[in-house]
């Protein structure tokens, strides 16, 4: 009996030969990250009487959410993160100093396909674009699984979304995991794997898959899959080199596997999608949403921070103004993506349009820091989850939309449709 | 034989965790914090008392991986939660934490706020003793119950480093 993606490296994970849905087993993880929350892991390790960990060389740990610290509170987790990487010698320890979490993991090499994943945050699905299984659970299991090495998992069924059609100019990835949350709810995966499979999928670069897989999660997903192909073994060449535990290859579910559902979705006319207030699935195509003046407009995140979103926003941005009752701030999500996008003239051209960039963190987008919103405000966000005082105050909205429509609506200063200045942009060219 | 009664709150569908534990309130003092834990609720922060319950609908705890979700809700002194569904890593953490959240298919439709409830653990039995009617809950895993007897995740953890490594 063949096996989905899920089942494949649940099997392989806790020593079987094959696994079924429903089927609990004891797995054991391949790789654990840790964010600014690994100071209550380790809180959490200390109260257990833990001086050592399982394998310092599979944990890696970094900071990203609260970076450079906003108060001394933080500081302080902080410090006790650095104490804790010194103790127990974890290897893969990045400080303030790489990005993201989730984009540094794939970006450095610590995934490779068929991996199993876990981390404090629930984006960690995002591994998916890696063909990973990629998962996230709370501080207190990421203590167990830094001390044990293994972890309980319930074998899930899986989904398959099967994606067909060429996206229209400035319609993006963003704009279809939006639809599809809108479409069929957030919680349609709830317990289940997801695989993307389909000619647009299959055209797509690893950033924009990256984008969907993050935001597996915000449909319930444990696991958002997409097929391990040339393009990602191209994206991991000389990343993984000498910290890959296993061969890298390509990894994909097997063509006998058995799905729970198969859904179809042809996007050739799919309009931009816009998430309205307070919950991910509350979506509508943005020719419906309606005259709504934005305050603020956020570029950036572990769903929309790479180097394409910033580059399409800097095609629209490019010799334009960002509205003067609007501001507009960007994060990009790694050095590395911050580096190119300096050396392409990126940030140069959206710092001359009225752009504040800022270093690669979180930023906003929890509600931790740098550029939240007062009551009554209004944001348009690349970001992942626009729920009532997600961003900062409780009265504040925030919307939910791909990086172009957040470069759109930061120059007209309210929320507005893309494509007319992407179909300008190609015309020019 | 574990049974948790209390009287209920009610809450809807997609309740999120940053709902149950604001963002922007992470290093907020306890006497503050507890005052915007489930604040998208007209009453609850107000006049929730330890031992109540609280019976929800689908997707409750979507959202983030942040485990004060759950741990908030054990420090009010919240006896459970029973919803139609979860958000797979608050369920996660909950068990982790002790801290009862079980599936109860129309559980919703069965019980008002204020009504009094009743919960077997082992069972996933449900009383609404108000109304006198029953329904069935989805039993956690053999598993599950063992790591809410031994107190958590961390106790198990200590117990299981006792023997092996």
């Amino acid at each position: 009996m063949g096996m989905t993606m899920a089942e494949k490296v649940l099997a392989r994970a806790s020593g079987r030969g094959e696994v079924k849905p429903g089927e609990y087993v004891t797995a054991r993880v391949d790789q654990v990250m840790g964010h600014d929350a690994f100071a209550e892991v380790y809180g959490v390790l200390k109260k257990a009487g833990i001086d050592r960990v399982w394998d310092p060389s599979r944990i890696a740990v970094l900071l990203d959410h609260y970076v450079p610290a906003p108060s001394v509170a933080y500081a302080e987790d902080h410090k006790l993160i650095r104490e804790a990487v010194k103790k127990f010698g974890i290897e893969n320890w990045y400080d303030m100093k790489a990005g993201i979490c989730h984009q540094i993991m794939g970006e450095k090499g610590h995934i490779i396909p068929g991996d199993l994943v876990v981390g404090c945050d629930s984006h960690t699905t995002s591994y998916g674009a890696l063909g990973a299984a990629g998962t996230g659970i709370g501080v207190s299991e990421v203590a167990y699984v830094v001390a044990t090495g293994e972890l309980w998992m319930k074998v899930p069924p899986t989904l398959k979304f099967v994606i067909q059609g060429d996206l229209p100019a400035g319609v993006m990835s963003k704009d279809i995991i939006l639809y599809i949350a809108g479409k069929y709810t957030t919680e349609v995966a709830q317990y289940k794997a997801v695989e993307f499979k389909g000619s647009t999928v299959e055209k797509m670069s690893i950033a924009s898959r990256m984008t969907m897989a993050n935001m597996g999660v915000e449909i319930g997903a444990k696991f958002a899959f997409f097929e391990a192909d040339q393009k990602t073994l191209d994206y991991l060449d000389g990343r993984t080199r000498g910290k890959a535990k296993r061969p890298v290859g390509l990894f994909k579910a097997d063509p006998d596997a058995r799905y729970e559902q198969v859904y179809e979705i042809d996007i050739s006319h799919l309009e931009p999608q816009v998430a309205c207030p307070h919950d991910v699935g509350n979506v509508r195509p943005i020719s419906q949403v309606g005259d709504i003046k934005v305050d603020q407009a956020f570029l950036g995140s572990c769903t929309n921070g790479r180097f394409e979103d910033l580059e399409i926003a800097a095609t629209i941005l490019k010799g334009k103004r960002v509205h003067s009752e609007t501001r507009l701030i960007v994060f990009p999500a790694s050095w590395e993506i911050y580096l190119d996008a300096l050396r392409a003239g990126i940030l140069e051209a959206l710092i001359e349009a009225g752009a504040v960039v800022c270093n690669p963190g979180c930023g906003p987008c929890l509600g931790g820091h740098m550029g939240l919103l007062a009551a009554g405000e209004r944001c348009i966000a690349s970001s992942n989850r626009n729920f009532k005082g997600r961003e900062g105050s409780t009265e504040a909205e925030v919307y939910l939309a791909s990086p172009a429509t957040v470069a759109a609506s930061a120059v007209a200063g309210k929320i507005v449709d893309p494509r007319q200045d992407m179909r300008m942009e190609e015309k020019r060219r | 034989m574990t049974i948790i009664r209390g009287k209920v709150w009610k809450f809807g569908d997609n309740v999120n965790t940053d709902a149950m534990a604001p963002g922007f309130a992470f290093k907020a003092p306890w006497e503050e914090l507890k005052k915007l834990i489930l604040h998208t609720h007209p009453k609850f922060t107000h006049e929730a008392k330890p031992g109540d319950v609280i019976v929800a609908g689908k997707n409750w705890g979507c959202g983030s991986s942040r485990e004060q979700a759950p741990a908030n809700m054990k420090r009010l002194g919240i006896g459970c939660v029973l919803a139609e569904s979860f958000g797979r890593i608050y369920f996660r953490n909950s068990v982790a934490l002790a801290f009862p959240s079980l599936v109860c298919p129309g559980v919703s439709e069965a019980f008002d706020e204020g009504d009094e409830f009743e919960l077997e653990l082992e069972s996933a039995r449900v009383r609404n003793i108000t109304k006198g009617t029953k329904l069935q809950g989805e039993p956690l895993s053999p598993d599950m119950l063992a790591i809410i007897a031994a107190g958590g995740i961390i106790p198990t953890l200590k117990e299981r480093l006792k023997t092996k490594r």
